[in-house]
């Protein structure tokens, strides 16, 4: 399967199943669209016919680059894994990844917030040392070979359980060498909290911190307030500033959420980059239809052209020396994810499980309150196992729509609780949030080319001197 | 080839036979919560693919 494009002046010819990225030429992106349903002599027809300047010639050694193209096994491969993502579908899996509710509770009250404002839906709670402690013993009994493990502080607000965090990273710690792991923590903020302490602690302990911020000051804070009604931007962007300054070059994300009353969220995106921020991330709203903030169908075109400019921006910024890093136009074509990876997703319910503050089970944070998908608690472990089994089976190959999307290695078919939402089935499509995936994929492997092509220009002009 | 540029890329059905250590983080430890991108993470043991 291939998929081509146009944008930003590039012709684009991905290959689905090697993974093959071409940057082609008009005649070069003709001959391929109509390789594989006619014989040579038709399509050089065709071309000649468009391309009248164009010697035969040159037609036909194109052809003969992409019959050695699919002969090399970088153009209209076919797809091997079916059989691989039925294997993985058997196979025995550990949890390797913990996110720990340790608030359902939070100091701000976000309209759009699908934790309900941290309630999740139910009643105010915090996580005990003794439920986080218990937590941490089940991941290092259930994580099987995996060395590093992964554990999210996650709420409502993480830091209004402040101690209790710091406690299981010292608990945690001091687990690692007896146990032979790595316990990688991420945190994710509202900023309200962050004070000095607070700010050398998390960025001497954890490997990721996001933090919360939708942009321009009028969309963060028209969502995005206290529990007074006051918005939260003047308190907190100073801190947020703080604290990447303090940083250094460990991981991070300005994290934004885009609703309906800002479908031109690269402004956002922009102003977070012109506050000092180089590693950025903005997500559509997940939420009821039905809210007055929801994205709608009618969205789309536009969504799709702010990611078109959010691209084309980045790629002046970087030329400029100043650019910044978009979460999901992060691609790595030569050491990114293994196929075994993009098969089985994203892991909820298998390898990944959040744990609320009373120590139960659930698929992922965005289960969190759906009382049908409790699957059981840190004491017992699993208790419904045909549960988790439901989750081992969904991946890109159980979807019937995800058969002939070429992005389907991309997003391994998408997030399994949109799905529900969407649909009301695991294995079904949320196809607005496939639409938008697709055109950020399309978008950031377009950076990739321009880079790609900047780089190769760069070694010609080296070479010449 | 003169009308053809193939980026280096790698080949996912080589890492068919090498992959699947299990390594790699967690897709939403990072910075989505609300999507599934599997693309965008890094592979935490590429040089034993």
């Amino acid at each position: 399967m291939i998929h081509q494009y146009k944008l930003n002046g590039c012709n684009i010819v991905l290959d689905t199943y090697s993974g093959a990225v071409h940057v082609v030429d008009d005649l070069a992106y003709d001959i391929i669209a109509n390789y594989e349903d006619h014989a040579p002599e038709q399509i050089a027809a065709m071309v000649l016919e468009k391309y009248p300047d164009v010697p035969e010639q040159d037609v036909y050694e194109t052809i003969g680059d992409v019959d050695q193209l699919k002969k090399n096994g970088q153009l209209f491969t076919e797809d091997t894994y079916k059989d691989l993502s039925f294997d993985l579908r058997k196979r025995k899996t550990y949890i390797k990844a913990l996110c720990l509710n340790v608030a359902h509770t939070c100091n701000l009250s976000c309209e759009y917030c699908f934790a309900s404002q941290g309630k999740y839906h139910g009643a105010r709670a915090i996580m005990s040392y003794e439920v986080g402690k218990r937590a941490i013993d089940f991941l290092l009994e259930n994580c099987g070979f995996h060395k590093n493990l992964d554990v999210d502080f996650f709420g409502g607000e993480p830091l209004m359980d402040w101690k209790v965090v710091k406690q299981l990273v010292a608990y945690a710690r001091g687990k690692e060498k007896e146990c032979g792991k790595t316990f990688r923590f991420t945190l994710t903020t509202n900023g309200m909290l962050l004070k000095d302490e607070v700010i050398d602690f998390l960025n001497k302990e954890m490997h990721n911190v996001v933090l919360s911020l939708d942009g321009r000051k009028e969309v963060h804070d028209r969502l995005r307030k206290t529990v007074n009604g006051k918005g939260s931007y003047d308190f907190i962007v100073p801190k947020f500033q703080d604290f990447v300054k303090k940083r250094g070059d460990k991981e991070y994300y300005v994290r934004g959420t885009f609703t309906h009353n800002n479908v031109d969220f690269t402004n956002d995106i922009f102003h977070m980059a012109d506050l000092g921020f180089d590693r950025l991330s903005m997500e559509p709203v997940i939420c009821d239809p039905k809210e007055p903030y929801a994205l709608k169908q009618e969205d789309l075109p536009e969504i799709y052209r702010q990611y078109e400019i959010l691209a084309k921006e980045m790629l002046k910024r970087e030329e400029k020396g100043h650019g910044f890093i978009f979460y999901h136009y992060m691609l790595d074509l030569t050491e990114g994810p293994c196929i075994h990876k993009r098969i089985s997703g994203c892991g909820s319910g298998t390898e990944y499980l959040a744990v609320t503050p009373w120590g139960e089970l659930f698929p992922c944070h965005q289960f969190v309150g759906d009382e049908s998908y409790s699957m059981g608690n840190i004491w017992d472990g699993i208790t419904k196992p045909e549960l988790q089994n439901e989750f081992k089976q969904v991946n890109c190959y159980s979807k019937p729509e995800c058969q002939d999307c070429w992005a389907k290695l991309y997003c391994s078919g998408g997030c399994p609780a949109n799905a529900l939402h969407a649909t009301g089935s695991l294995n079904g499509n949320f196809e607005f949030s496939c639409d938008i995936f697709r055109k950020r994929i399309e978008c950031a492997i377009m950076i990739k080319v321009v880079e790609s092509m900047r780089a190769m220009e760069n070694d010609k002009q080296a070479v010449n001197k | 080839m003169k009308r053809i540029v193939s980026l280096n890329t790698m080949d996912l059905r080589e890492s068919a036979k090498h992959g699947g250590h299990g390594e790699c983080q967690t897709s939403c430890q990072s910075a989505c919560k609300t999507s599934c991108g599997v693309a965008n993470q890094k592979c935490a043991e590429p040089a034993s693919r």
